[in-house]
């Protein structure tokens, strides 16, 4: 029987086995940011270790950043003080940091695809949960801890046990309105919240191969919102497309090798999986989390579930997320009233997502409903870049919504950028748990780009199919 | 490395009801907006708590009786979601600081990061873990030990059976969950590794 891609991934990897049973595992690309790192650093000075391979590690700020005014110092001493110490660490120890002035800053997840640094067949970590999004290429990549940051920063590697590997399949054509974000929210319904755990998921199938590397990268980005630590897709004719020419892509020569290198690291035709999931692209729709996780969600379509159609073990949860959201069982979801619209994250912040948006805004000339906040937060200042080179800026301020700076925005509340009280928002990011979005008692909707652009315009949780007539 | 050995805990327990309790819950994010762990203790849960004391309830991290609690009883996927530290480091940061996590099951990043501070975190059956909660409810002082080697937990009459992935058993009860220096052990095989692979050296022979 043949291996699978996780499998020869980790093998290439292992440096040894260890005596718990786990293995050395070498970390071919490590990305830091400044929330998760400086007390890493700390560590590092504190026991006297070197960082010996400060060329596979890059850095970014995206966490803290203000998308407002990033005008230095900022208004906020924290963040302020959190930059220095990023600038200062990766002084130091000769660390590359894509600052704000290189204008290669960005999400994480956005900038490490965006400059090639994201390849098949390499272990990627990075003390941030959505590290799963760099999976779309064919690597193994998941998030750590900061002690974890401090042992890759001194050794390159990490203690770890591996996986079981899942292969979930989307065959058939997807219906039309129905995006990649929706495929990853029907994924962890059907799957739950911990579905996931102890599994490295293996995304394939018609749907897959089909999809783009941004739709790929979105999927993959909220694996670890159904509790795997990694997701991945094999890599194609469609990475390796995107990969060529990019700045840390390999050049010349080099590319073809590369290309055997890819290649050899897909999963075998025959390879050995320990659970295999099927999924009918024509039965997903739209998307929209109703309660406090990300599989607590509806088709937009649906009435809410009631209560008791959930296990016993679950109602306490489901009940505590109605109580929180204030929603009815059984009502539609479809009429609420939103107070905030918010298109970024390193779920949805890239290039096609404001594209698609676009696309609608101009098809259909509609505006923000009054009293809605609505925010488009580029998840790269690159992305930034080739957005106001389309002019696509404009249709966002045209069409009433705040054009912003890069940065992870209002996706976690640790910058200015926040829900005030108990507003409703309709967001593309990947977490809705209670208070996520900066506000205690803030309430967060998942959805795709395009069904936030309809609540937008709509005022109102809202079919996107409808708002913007999609049809085929 | 005889005092970093997490073989047997012992102390007062706390009770955590609630499935899918997320890090963003345990430490909410603007606590992360720190270059140091030092203040996270006292934050813990903090929204949780203003919301349950707003609706004139007690969360039981606000419960005067149990501040001298170390083993933390949860139910499923406890510490799902953000990969942040600042959630386990805001655990053994509360009070007397937690030392050990009992529960149906734990999110893997969350698990990871606590086994590197060495906090054993340990599964059980939901009946199992409702027995242990039961006694703990009765009774704030009640010493709930956590045994690695024999992987049960015990509470006054209760005795339950405990699991744990082997290799974080082994770490934990050996005290080699700081992996930093057996990481070091390891350098020169390291190295000849990172050789072997195409890309280590961004493709440049």
């Amino acid at each position: 029987m043949g291996k699978n891609l996780y499998d020869k991934v980790f093998e290439k990897h292992a440096v040894r086995k260890l005596d718990s049973g786990q293995y050395q595992l070498l970390m071919g690309l490590h990305l830091i940011h400044e929330v998760t790192s400086p007390q890493a650093f700390s560590m590092i000075r504190e026991r006297k270790l070197s960082v010996p391979y400060p060329e596979r590690t890059f850095a970014t700020c995206d966490h803290i950043i203000p998308t407002h005014n990033q005008l230095r110092p900022f208004k906020d001493d924290l963040a302020e003080q959190m930059l220095i110490e990023l600038e200062k660490n990766c002084a130091e120890y000769g660390i590359r940091y894509l600052s704000p002035k290189s204008g290669e800053q960005g999400i994480v997840h956005v900038v490490g695809p965006e400059l090639g640094l994201t390849q098949p067949g390499m272990t990627v970590c990075c003390g941030d949960s959505h590290t799963s999004t760099h999976g779309a290429f064919g690597a193994i990549a998941f998030g750590i801890g900061t002690t974890q940051v401090r042992d890759v920063l001194a050794t390159q590697t990490l203690a770890m046990g591996k996986l079981k590997v899942r292969r979930i399949e989307v065959n058939g054509k997807l219906l039309p309105g129905v995006y990649a974000k929706d495929v990853a929210l029907y994924i962890i319904q059907q799957l739950g919240v911990q579905g996931g755990v102890g599994y490295a998921y293996e995304f394939a199938g018609d749907v897959f191969d089909r999809f783009s590397m941004e739709e790929r990268m979105t999927v993959c980005n909220m694996s670890i919102e159904g509790g795997a630590r990694c997701g991945y897709v094999n890599p194609d004719a469609t990475t390796y497309a995107y990969l060529k020419g990019r700045d840390y892509s390999p050049q010349g020569a080099a590319w073809d090798g590369a290309v055997k290198y890819w290649d050899s690291i897909r999963s075998d035709s025959d390879a050995h999986f320990d659970d295999v999931v099927k999924i009918k692209a024509e039965d997903i729709e739209p998307m929209v989390t109703w309660g406090i996780t990300p599989a607590q969600s509806t088709a937009v379509s649906s009435p809410l579930p009631a209560a008791d159609s959930f296990s016993e073990q679950d109602r306490p949860l489901i009940e505590e997320a109605y109580q929180y959201m204030g929603f009815a069982q059984r009502a539609p979801l479809k009429g609420q009233k939103i107070d905030v619209a918010f298109i970024g994250s390193c779920t949805n912040g890239r290039f096609s997502d404001f594209e698609e948006v676009v696309k609608y805004l101009r098809q259909s000339g509609k505006k923000v409903q009054a009293g809605v906040r609505a925010l488009v937060v580029p998840g790269s200042q690159k992305v930034r870049e080739r957005l106001i080179e389309a002019g696509y800026d404009k249709v966002f301020t045209e069409a009433g919504f705040e054009f912003r700076e890069a940065g992870c925005s209002m996706c976690l509340a640790m910058n200015p950028d926040k829900l005030v009280g108990r507003e409703l928002c309709a967001s593309s990011s990947n977490r809705n748990f209670k208070g996520r979005q900066g506000s205690p008692t803030g309430r967060t909707l998942l959805m795709s780009p395009v069904m936030v652009a309809a609540a937008a315009v709509s005022g109102t949780v809202a079919d996107a199919r409808e708002v913007f007539a999609i049809q085929n | 490395m005889s005092d970093s050995k997490r073989n047997l805990i012992t102390g007062p327990g706390i009770n955590l009801d609630g499935n899918d309790v997320d890090t963003d819950r345990i430490i909410p994010a603007r606590y992360l907006r720190c270059v140091t762990f030092d203040d996270l203790g006292e934050h813990a849960f903090e929204d949780d708590r203003a919301q349950l004391k707003a609706a004139g309830q007690r969360h039981a991290f606000d419960d005067p009786e149990r501040t001298q609690a170390r083993v933390l009883l949860v139910d499923r996927n406890f510490g799902c979601g953000s990969s942040r530290e600042h959630a386990p480091q805001a655990l053994m940061r509360w009070k007397s600081g937690i030392a050990a996590i009992i529960g149906e099951s734990f999110a893997e990043i969350f698990f990871g990061n606590c086994v590197a501070l060495g906090i054993p975190c340990v599964t059980a059956t939901q009946d199992e873990i409702n027995k242990l909660k039961g006694v703990v409810a009765k009774d704030n002082k009640l010493q709930v030990t956590v045994d690695l080697n024999e992987l049960r937990a015990s509470a006054g009459s209760v005795s339950i059976p405990l699991s744990i992935p082997d290799g974080a058993r082994k770490q934990l009860a050996t005290g080699r969950w700081d992996s930093s220096a057996e990481l070091l052990e390891g350098s020169g095989e390291t190295a000849k590794r990172a050789k072997e692979l195409p890309y280590f050296a961004h493709w440049r022979a």
